[in-house]
């Protein structure tokens, strides 16, 4: 059969079946099982109106049961046997295994970098983006733009991204952006300034920002929870301000080889961050537009009555504006850790984890279907399940509490 | 503390002008109520003193200065919002200290301070609540309160009383006089479309209508002598009944041949050219009296509504005009449909030719809109 006709016929009994269904079982809840007539006909029409929702409900359940509830049981079956030796139970040996794994650790680490940068820096980006935006006559343009990317998929994007860090030999044109600019810089004053001082203040900047961050959260008011939650999170950011000012000193230092195009992926750690920039690029279109469209529903009159209070600009939009979208904020932040957290296509299509580049998703791809190693495999894949449920869970929280 | 100068002052929108030749003097410790019908320019003229929208033309002056580019928070002026606009994500004491830590006042001085204002509202077991966990007549006074602890020379009000229920307005506009009451030499402008507020509360009333001031005078002068057929509609209710008549006698006693057959004489002078000049008599709902002799209007009663206290004649509409409405004192039964004749004391009829009142004829004609309702 020809494949249009194929995919309209399957159109046509998808559609048709999925009608027929809701007509044909309502016809015989109201015709068959409880007919509104009779001597029971009130109570047959509350029964009636009591089974109706399962029956639209009934569909998305099945549906949702055997291709999401199940496989997580099944997932966690297989973690725990041993395919080669008869499908025997084996217990935690292959979560020993993988633990034992040099590369899962590395999946772990740089899984927990994408977890801290791509979510902040998306989120902020964002904001910034809203804010800015938002009171000039081409702001619209510019978000659209911005937006733009949130239309490409991953690996599209990761083509296009593997173009900008694309080397070519010495002495040849570089078609890669990154080393087009690289290839400009000679160790000279500009070098400097570009390379050692701009670097620095941005990532002091980001110091000061995860100082401010902690700071703020540290100032929460609430109970034992928030009390041990406020902890973490300080000692987090203190860890990332000492990490911030190692990496300065390290900047300061650093001897760059001028001259010479670089295989920007292949450079350890640093490759994780040009990954992540794909899925910042991405990702910062939809933080700008929630974002925007919570700071068009902050009340003008507060922002005036600051404006009388004599508040700036910058007090303005850090103690009137962002703690009113801070509900938004935080939902927007925790989505994006749930895309971070599933992040898979963008590294399989640039370095398919090799140089260091690992993460968690990659890895379970690796061991199941690459190693054939279902044991292990299963046991990352519940690894991921158990990093994302609290998260997910709070997000789901977080938005219902701001739709109410 | 401060008095207000406004020479000239203009607002416009690319072409189109919202405010023109506004001229105004206030004296420090007045109350002053800026009312008109919506669309009026009168919330907008209260920005330009806060500060919020830019002045386009002409000059402000507080306490002697020209403020006109001085931005909000140095003009020493505090704004009360008609929506409140309390920071949501504050307790009341936080939304009351906000001004003064930008400020960078020392807080042994902000603690005491919003003491004071706390103590001065009543709002002490509320310090440490949400905006979200107050009611809307306390929300109000939060508002205040954040005006009251930056200690300012001149208070403004955005109709401040509009989204409370009818109830809550009355005890809150009570509220208000009495704050005015305890600080007397604080200035304060309100603007408001009721005019029950304003005739209420005011020291002076500004009736702004068609982008210019229609009068400034208190809210005596504006219901006894109306510069204008605006005003002299726009304030009471019902609004007046004008009807159009001939002079025939002038003088010091002005006497009208109504156009409707009729009668009116006036205590309004007027001059021996005035005689044969078209004019419009006004005459209020609650001056009108049954007439024995002679009468300035005669109509039939249409319909007529018993409030108890009064009961409102609607006559029937003759020649197109506004149906012309009495108010009586007491009950009057049995009027419906029958044929009366109303006069009125001449020290209450006024006399309007081409618009303006007779009593202000030397007075330049203002560009207002001629229809108040």
């Amino acid at each position: 059969m020809d494949a249009a006709l194929l995919g309209l016929s399957t159109i046509i009994i998808g559609v048709g079946g999925c009608l027929g269904y809701f007509y044909f079982s309502n016809l015989f809840l109201d015709r068959v099982l409880f007919p509104p007539k009779g001597e029971n006909a009130g109570r047959n029409i509350n029964r009636a109106n009591q089974i109706r929702p399962w029956l639209f409900v009934f569909p998305a359940m099945f549906a949702l049961g055997l291709y999401l509830g199940y496989p997580v049981f099944e997932t966690l079956r297989l973690s725990l046997i041993d395919r080669s030796q008869d499908n025997a139970f084996v217990g935690f040996a292959n979560y020993n295994q993988m633990f034992a794994e040099a590369k899962f650790w590395e999946a772990m680490r740089n899984n927990m970098l994408w977890l801290i940068v791509v979510p902040a820096v998306s989120t902020a980006f964002g904001l910034l983006v809203a804010q800015l935006t938002d009171r000039i006559g081409w702001g619209n343009i510019a978000k659209s733009i911005i937006f733009m990317p949130m239309a490409i998929s991953f690996v599209g994007a990761s083509v296009i991204f593997k173009l900008i860090y694309d080397a070519r030999p010495e002495g040849t044109a570089q078609i890669g952006v990154m080393n087009a600019v690289w290839m400009s810089f000679e160790g000279g004053i500009g070098s400097f300034i570009f390379l050692k001082v701009f670097p620095i203040i941005l990532i002091l900047s980001f110091a000061a920002m995860v100082a401010y961050i902690g700071y703020i959260v540290l100032r929460m008011a609430g109970g034992v929870w928030v009390m041990v939650l406020k902890l973490v999170a300080a000692l987090f950011s203190v860890w990332m301000v000492v990490l911030s000012v190692q990496s300065v000193w390290g900047v300061a230092t650093a001897n760059l080889p001028y001259g010479e195009p670089q295989q920007w992926l292949t450079i350890p750690f640093f490759n994780n961050f040009f990954l992540m920039v794909v899925l910042i690029w991405i990702q910062t279109g939809f933080a700008m537009v929630i974002l925007s469209a919570a700071l068009r529903g902050i009340p003008e009159e507060t922002v005036e009555a600051a404006v009388v209070d004599g508040a700036n600009p910058f007090q303005i939009f850090f103690k009137i504006k962002v703690p009113q979208i801070m509900p938004t904020i935080v939902v927007v932040w925790t989505t994006i850790t749930l895309t971070v957290l599933k992040i898979f296509d963008i590294v399989f299509a640039m370095t398919n984890g090799q140089w260091q580049t690992q993460v968690l998703a990659n890895y379970m791809y690796d061991k199941l279907f690459r190693a054939n190693d279902w044991g292990v495999g299963s046991a990352s894949a519940m690894i991921i399940m158990l990093l994302v449920s609290p998260i997910l869970i709070w997000n789901i929280h977080n938005a219902r509490k701001e739709m109410r | 503390m401060a008095n207000l100068k406004l020479t000239d002052v203009a607002k416009s929108y690319g072409t189109v002008n919202v405010l023109k030749n506004i001229d105004l003097d206030i004296e420090t410790g007045e109350l002053i109520v800026f009312v008109g019908p919506s669309g009026c320019g009168k919330s907008t003229l209260l920005r330009m003193i806060a500060g919020l929208e830019q002045i386009t033309g002409g000059e402000l002056q507080i306490d002697g200065m020209v403020v006109n580019d001085v931005p909000p928070s140095q003009r020493g002026i505090a704004m009360v919002f008609q929506s409140y606009a309390l920071y949501p994500h504050m307790t009341v004491r936080e939304n009351m200290q906000f001004a003064l830590k930008i400020a960078k006042m020392d807080a042994a001085q902000i603690e005491e301070r919003v003491e004071r204002a706390a103590k001065t509202l009543q709002l002490h077991n509320l310090l440490d609540r949400l905006p979200k966990e107050l009611s809307g007549g306390q929300r109000q006074r939060v508002a205040i309160g954040r005006s009251i602890v930056r200690d300012p020379k001149v208070y403004l009000f955005d109709e401040p009383l509009s989204n409370l229920d009818a109830a809550l307005r009355v005890a809150t506009r009570i509220e208000i006089a009495q704050l005015k009451e305890q600080m007397p030499n604080s200035t304060m402008i309100y603007v408001t479309h009721d005019q029950v507020e304003a005739m209420t509360l005011a020291t002076r009333i500004v009736v702004l209508a068609g982008g210019g001031i229609a009068q400034v005078g208190t809210p005596l002068d504006l219901y006894e002598r109306p510069e204008n057929e605006f005003v002299a509609q726009f304030i009471g209710s019902p609004a007046m009944n004008l009807l159009p008549g001939t002079i025939v006698e002038t003088g010091d006693r002005t006497v009208v041949d109504m156009e409707g057959g009729g009668r009116a004489v006036s205590t309004v002078p007027s001059r021996e050219a005035d005689r044969g000049m078209a004019v419009n008599i006004g005459v209020r709902p609650e001056d009108f009296v049954e007439a024995d002799g002679a009468h300035i209007f005669r109509g039939k009663v249409g319909i007529t509504e018993a409030l108890g206290e009064v009961t409102l004649l609607y006559f029937e509409p003759q020649g197109g005009a506004d149906p012309v409405i009495g108010k009586l004192q007491g009950i009057h039964k049995g009027l419906r449909g029958q044929d009366v004749a109303l006069t009125a004391d001449p020290a209450k009829v006024h006399v309007f030719m081409g618009t303006q009142s007779l009593l202000y004829r030397d007075r330049p004609v203002k560009e207002i809109a001629t229809k108040a309702h």
